[in-house]
């Protein structure tokens, strides 16, 4: 286990980034301040909402003890000031005039409203970075609609994509509010460009972010297979939606638990190797298709555009996907994860997120670090960097902060103390 | 307008989803990237390359849809990299690039002499960013992945379901989009290090890491409470999880397969339902508190789908919508790109020119940059397009030594 990350100063070491409270901007704010950008966290008296939200420590409610609350705000520092008066709008102006970065989640044209727009804002200061994360983008007959992330990623696309075989069931929409996750996402990558642009030509700029479009261009072939040949995926259980049925390839294995099955053997090499491994769990003797493994392990080649056509090809084939269907009823889910993986076929067993953490290849690559919590005098175990750089690294400086719990030190810095 | 990355060259070795959709951002913000092919196996490296979605009739290399859709604004280049020559020119692209991109398995570019080592002999500040499943480091680093191996191993697949059905997961490859995503942040991360210090480095990005970051408030009510998402009823992805929302689903249309999507926020937004609705069993007092709603939640969802199974989706989400409850239909693919007045005015599906598949829409941005926006009027290149085009321009050779490098088998 590593201690709070990667060692050195972070890539965004001197950025300062003010963020205005909001669940659907927090986490683009998260992914700037674990690389070690100075992020001020500005809330409403009382509180930002996402405060209330579930799950907590000790499952007791409380402003400091969501889990939500410390997941999506690591490293950053927390104000409160209040926007609906004029000081805490003139104390918020002070901040942003000595900031770099300026990220929000505002409805459209709220901020105009209290002259703490982007036009506003950077007059005088042409280097500012202002972005603008909405459900429907700034502009656009959408706009004013509301939303939350069920319905962004229900309009945006993925909900149709997700789903069972069984069409009387509703589509699904996947945990972790993965709609703001991937508007978060462009909206970081939106920050890093216009940041490397400031860099060669000292502009900033304002960037508009719609959570909506991003859910609409994150689903694969659902948007350009309508787009390239007006064909409409339909949902399948544990796999890709396909204008096309395709076959299961998600199994129930032995222990209860479920893997993915991935790609059925292609190459002589995989049939051959799929072969050994049915061999040494000694389960040759009941999957009477071996033969057919052994033929194609013994072919030249596999000329996949033959299946259908090719009578034994096909077989082959077919026996292929069987046999790896047939030992997954037979092993532990991770035994065929492991197993199959060493015949060099790729495969998934379906973790649940703490099975994941607290597998052995994360846990090599330092994924689980340590995060102090003085005030409970103990340190709780984190999720780890995305990415590990060697230079510039990824680290969680601190805990996430309680409500107002830097306010003093901020407004000193900007003399308002 | 001017562009944002035109004075960065990447060395791009990158295919599928995973690694290309890395450098399409890149490519679209104006940075020079020249794919690395194989001209041996029809650059399929990128097995995307001959893959449906098709236009017409045509197939090959130069023609798969997804393809051209990761790749626009990119130059392509074929390099034999079994020959020495091949490996000479490669080495002289790298000296004259900022980064070297690549989501092959472990080792591939190590065994072809391109390790991290030989690149920063190469160019003493150059960014490597490799991209892959399970990383370069850790117990499974040899193991294969594809995306949705990459959501099964990290948590995300297990999250997308409904109770008592078995995993649902994603219908299509959440983790290539978004590890792409990551790889696109490491990268400029990365450029702004050097910005900053004049170093370069090398980042090893496993998409399986990233993946696990977006289960993290699961992961931190394990690693602090101990409550593990593998419990009876969870997951249960259509009802709400953070924050408590109820009624919070996907319900049912009129029509076959149509479904619209409700979540009340508070007991105003079911205050304003309930009014829609305004029927008796909605006036219950006990629905009045989201307590009792979602004590009740397994009875008012089925309520409310007899009532919402009335009507047309679009019209019961503009409906509500209007009095103040978010709700959005379930958009079929056709249904967001052709009659979504939103996605068209964002410019979201822009018409690239392919040289060879003509003019075709693709995935745009979902951002717009006032000063320095994206811009994506070119195709995917052909195999070995721009050969001759890079080759002259970075490295002063003439049609004629390509054609000899050509005649070689070098290229």
């Amino acid at each position: 286990m590593s201690a709070a990350g990667q060692a050195g100063e972070g890539a965004l070491a001197g950025l300062k980034v003010i963020e205005l409270a909001s669940e659907k901007c927090a986490w683009a704010g998260k992914l700037l301040a674990d690389m070690g950008a100075d992020v001020i966290l500005v809330e409403p008296p009382g509180g930002d909402a996402t405060r209330n939200y579930g799950p907590f420590l000790a499952d007791q409610p409380g402003a400091d003890r969501s889990l939500y609350w410390w997941h999506h705000h690591t490293s950053k520092r927390g104000v409160v000031l209040d926007l609906t008066g004029e000081p805490g709008r003139a104390r918020l102006r002070k901040l942003i005039a000595g900031a770099d970065v300026v990220l929000e989640a505002e409805a459209p044209g709220a901020l105009a409203a209290l002259g703490l727009d982007y036009a506003e804002l950077s007059r005088g200061k042409p280097g500012l970075i202002h972005c603008s994360i909405t459900p429907f983008g700034q502009s656009g007959p959408r706009k004013d609609e509301l939303a939350t992330d069920l319905t962004v990623l229900a309009a945006g696309g993925p909900v149709w994509m997700n789903g069972y075989d069984d069409h009387a069931l509703p589509p699904v929409r996947g945990l972790g509010n993965q709609g703001w996750a991937t508007g978060c996402h462009y909206a970081v990558m939106s920050i890093l460009t216009a940041l490397i642009y400031r860099g060669v030509s000292g502009e900033g700029q304002h960037i508009d972010v719609s959570l909506h479009s991003a859910a609409n261009v994150t689903t694969e072939v659902g948007s350009y297979g309508w787009l390239v040949a007006k064909q409409t995926a339909q949902r399948q259980t544990g796999r890709h939606a396909g204008s096309q049925p395709t076959m299961p390839s998600q199994m129930k294995c032995a222990d209860g638990r479920f893997v993915n099955t991935g790609v059925p053997p292609r190459k002589p090499a995989e049939f051959a190797k799929l072969l050994a491994w049915l061999r040494s769990l000694g389960l040759e003797e009941r999957f009477p298709e071996a033969v057919f493994l052994q033929m194609g392990a013994e072919r030249q080649t596999i000329d996949l555009s033959k299946i259908g056509q090719d009578q034994e090809l096909t077989t082959i084939f077919g026996a292929g996907r069987d046999a790896m269907n047939f030992i997954a009823t037979q092993v532990s889910a991770n035994d065929f994860f492991l197993g199959a993986q060493r015949a060099g076929l790729a495969v998934g067993a379906i973790f649940s997120p703490e099975e994941a953490y607290e597998d052995e290849h994360f846990q090599a690559r330092g994924f689980q670090v340590e995060v102090q919590h003085p005030e409970h005098g103990r340190s709780f175990r984190y999720p780890g960097a995305p990415y590990a750089m060697q230079r510039g690294a990824w680290r969680i400086s601190r805990r996430a902060p309680r409500l107002g719990e830097h306010t003093d030190e901020v407004m000193r810095e900007i003399g308002e103390l | 307008m001017p562009t944002a990355l035109g004075h960065l060259r990447i060395c791009d070795f990158t295919g599928q989803l995973a690694g290309a959709g890395a450098t399409k951002w890149l490519a679209a913000f104006g940075a020079e990237v020249i794919r690395i092919e194989d001209p041996v196996t029809m650059g399929l490296w990128d097995i995307l390359r001959p893959m449906p979605p098709f236009v017409d009739e045509r197939r090959g290399v130069d023609f798969g849809g997804g393809f051209n859709n990761h790749n626009v604004e990119k130059l392509g280049i074929t390099l034999n990299l079994r020959t020495e020559r091949a490996r000479e020119i490669l080495a002289e692209i790298v000296k004259r690039s900022d980064v070297v991109s690549e989501n092959f398995a472990k080792g591939v570019l190590e065994r072809w002499g391109f390790g991290y080592e030989r690149l920063r002999q190469l160019k003493p500040d150059i960014i490597y960013v490799s991209n892959c499943g399970f990383g370069h480091r850790g117990p499974y680093s040899d193991f294969k992945t594809w995306g949705p191996i990459v959501q099964a191993m990290s948590g995300l697949t297990f999250l997308s379901g409904l109770p008592n059905q078995e995993p649902a997961g994603w219908g299509y490859s959440y983790m290539d989009h978004t590890g792409g995503m990551y790889m696109a942040i490491a990268i400029l991360l990365a450029l702004l290090h050097r910005q900053r210090t004049g170093e370069g480095q090398w980042v090893d990005m496993a998409c399986t890491d990233a993946g696990l970051t977006l289960t993290g408030t699961s992961v931190l009510d394990w690693t602090v409470n101990g409550r593990p998402a593998r419990r009876d009823g969870s997951p249960d992805s259509n009802h709400s999880e953070h924050p408590a929302m109820a009624p919070h689903g996907i319900y049912p249309a009129r029509g076959d397969d149509e479904w619209i999507a409700i979540a009340c926020r508070s007991d105003a937004d079911w205050r304003a339902l309930a009014a829609t609705i305004g029927a008796d069993w909605a006036r219950d007092a006990k629905l009045a508190a989201l307590a009792g709603r979602f004590a009740a939640q397994g009875a008012l969802d089925a309520q409310l789908a007899s009532w919402t199974r009335g009507f047309e989706k679009y019209a019961l989400a503009r409906e509500l919508q209007a009095a103040g409850v978010p709700a959005a239909a379930v958009a079929k693919p056709e249904e967001r790109i052709d009659q979504d007045p939103n996605t068209n005015e964002f410019g979201l599906w822009p018409t690239v020119k392919h040289s060879k598949i003509g003019d075709v829409r693709v995935d745009g941005l979902p951002v717009h940059l006032s000063k320095t926006d994206w811009n994506m009027e070119r195709g995917a290149p052909c195999l070995g397009e721009h050969t001759e085009l890079v080759l002259g321009r970075l490295l002063g050779m003439s049609p004629d030594d390509v054609a000899k490098l050509r005649a070689e088998g070098v290229v």
